[in-house]
């Protein structure tokens, strides 16, 4: 436990050198490095007074375990260093993602350059089930008001939603964190989120869409809408106050287009859950002629009907 | 070092002079040292007895049988014992699996209609896959339990869900109605907690007490989504 708080300390250190001053941080924190090398090897010598020589190496390493090199990713322990958040960590990231406002940045205050998976992955695949299993849920609701209306479980959608979601969690930020790359090579002034990094900040932002799919169940349409603008807006809100500090440096253009790219495609997400998975009715259920369907605008969304007629 | 340790034994000689001449005897020179390593006696005979070569096969086969009895009983009963995790085995869990996955297809073979429950294989997917993504999980996050043990566990506990889809299946016969589903629904709740205790009964401990909840929850989500097939199949 000792060793823990320690390494979480010098964390903590180094984020606020590196937030106070960007150029200095990595030199302060080399001489903090060393210096704590030297004193380790001061202790071991001191301890080990007459006592065998790999006595002496355990303990050095022992000491100087926390200033190691990242393992080699082929191994176990490499993937486990990012799975290393406690409960209460994760809880907090959330409560981060759900209360965005400006000036505050999830990356610095929340992940504090230790990003984890476990958010991203569970969230996910939280939000794809609960996407199945509400969709479905509507589906039976529908059916106690009209007995006319056949009910099947829909199994397939569960392999969709997932499909969907981890896309979406995963190919997104790969495609965001390449385009920030690209555009420091040009502008030399910009920071860089890393990969990992951004991968949290979307996984953590989807968190917001798990009670708004729960809320989705109230059959009144305008409070589904209602509901779905809410999360959306705080979801995007969360993405663009964490983005925000890095595209600032670059051109005004190019920022406007990456954050509203972003956005549209936060949007396009929500949109495309909505009307595929929440459905007023089930069109090929009801009736077979097709001037019967309700005639709201979902139903002009032809992506959104294509798997329902063929399933 | 001898010069230290020949005045203790010369004492020790002086006192005891029935060892006088063990003084002079260094074991450390060429001497070879020899003996047989004995097992006590009763620990042997037990292990000739239960010598899986000379057995019968039936003799066998019932014992694996028992065992895995046995290890429904705790899942049943869970307490704090850790004989699910001492001697793991798959066979358990393998059966479980099937049952549910035979138990949730349908019927009719004209199921191009049917509106799309799980299919066996979707079933079997869901199940191991899930199982080993939650260990990994678990594993990741520095639980001191072994793959296959975690994998056991998980398998076995998905015994009252087996229980709760026989009740389903039987209630079903009855045809179908809110007051059926009602009933449907508490015995699928029920049996859904009773798996995520048991399973969390055998798992929580191998976690730090710090991150026990990011390890339970993916059981519950694993559970809930088990829950959920037995819930909506419909015959």
């Amino acid at each position: 436990a000792a060793a823990d708080e320690l390494a979480f300390h010098e964390f903590e250190e180094a984020t606020n050198l590196l937030a106070e001053t960007p150029d200095a941080a990595t030199t302060s924190q080399s001489d903090e490095l060393t210096s704590r090398e030297h004193v380790a090897v001061v202790v071991g010598s001191g301890i080990g007074y007459g006592a065998e020589v790999g006595e002496e190496e355990d303990d050095k390493t022992s000491l100087l375990q926390e200033e190691k090199p990242q393992p080699r990713f082929w191994t176990f322990d490499y993937y486990q260093s990012f799975f290393d958040v406690d409960t209460s960590q994760v809880l907090d990231r959330i409560k981060g993602s759900l209360l965005p406002h400006p000036g505050h940045n999830f990356v610095r205050h929340h992940l504090r350059n230790r990003p984890d998976l476990y958010g991203p992955f569970w969230i996910c695949a939280t939000l794809a089930f609960v996407l199945a299993v509400t969709g479905n849920l509507t589906l039976v609701l529908a059916q106690r008001r009209d007995p006319s209306i056949h009910y099947s479980p829909q199994f397939h959608k569960v392999t969709i939603a997932g499909i969907t979601i981890y896309c979406y969690a995963w190919l997104v930020p790969l495609a965001l964190w390449g385009f920030l790359r690209w555009r420091q090579g040009t502008r030399e002034r910009m920071g860089l989120y890393t990969f990992l990094e951004t991968v949290c900040v979307y996984g953590y932002s989807l968190f917001v869409f798990i009670p708004t799919v729960v809320l989705w169940l109230i059959p009144v349409q305008w409070i589904q809408w209602l509901f779905g603008a809410l999360g959306l807006a705080l979801s995007a809100a969360g993405l663009v106050f964490t983005l925000w500090p890095v595209v600032r440096e670059d051109t005004r253009l190019v920022a406007a287009a990456l954050l509203s790219t972003v956005v549209l495609l936060h949007a396009l997400l929500a949109l495309g859950c909505k009307l595929y998975f929440f459905q007023p009715l089930p069109l090929d259920h009801v009736v077979p002629a097709p001037q019967a369907t309700p005639p709201s605008p979902n139903v002009l969304l032809p992506s959104s009907i294509q798997p329902m007629t063929t399933s | 070092a001898e010069a230290e340790d020949s005045p203790g034994e010369q004492e020790a000689a002086a006192s005891k002079p029935l060892f006088a001449g063990l003084s002079d005897v260094s074991i450390s020179q060429d001497i070879p040292i020899e003996g047989e390593i004995t097992i006590p006696s009763r620990a042997r005979a037990q292990e000739h007895d239960s010598s899986t070569l000379n057995e019968s096969i039936r003799r066998t086969i019932m014992r694996d049988l028992k065992a895995v009895g046995r290890k429904f009983m705790h899942v049943l009963y869970p307490r704090k014992s850790n004989a699910l995790l001492r001697d793991w085995d798959l066979w358990g869990p393998l059966i479980l699996c099937v049952t549910l996955a035979l138990m949730l297809q349908k019927s009719s073979i004209d199921g191009k209609n049917d509106g799309g429950g799980p299919e066996f294989a979707e079933v079997f997917v869901i199940i191991w896959f899930g199982a080993v993504t939650i260990t990994l999980n678990s594993k990741l996050l520095g639980g001191n339990i072994s793959f296959f043990q975690s994998l056991c566990v998980l398998g076995y506990c998905i015994l009252p869900l087996n229980i709760a889809m026989l009740i389903c299946r039987l209630l079903l016969l009855a045809g179908q109605g809110p007051i059926n589903f009602m009933i449907r629904l508490f015995v699928v709740l029920l049996m859904f907690a009773w798996s995520v205790v048991a399973s969390t009964a055998f798992l929580a401990d191998s976690q730090p007490p710090n991150r026990k909840a990011l390890a339970v929850y993916p059981v519950f989500l694993f559970y809930f989504v088990i829950s959920w097939m037995i819930l909506t199949f419909t015959p």
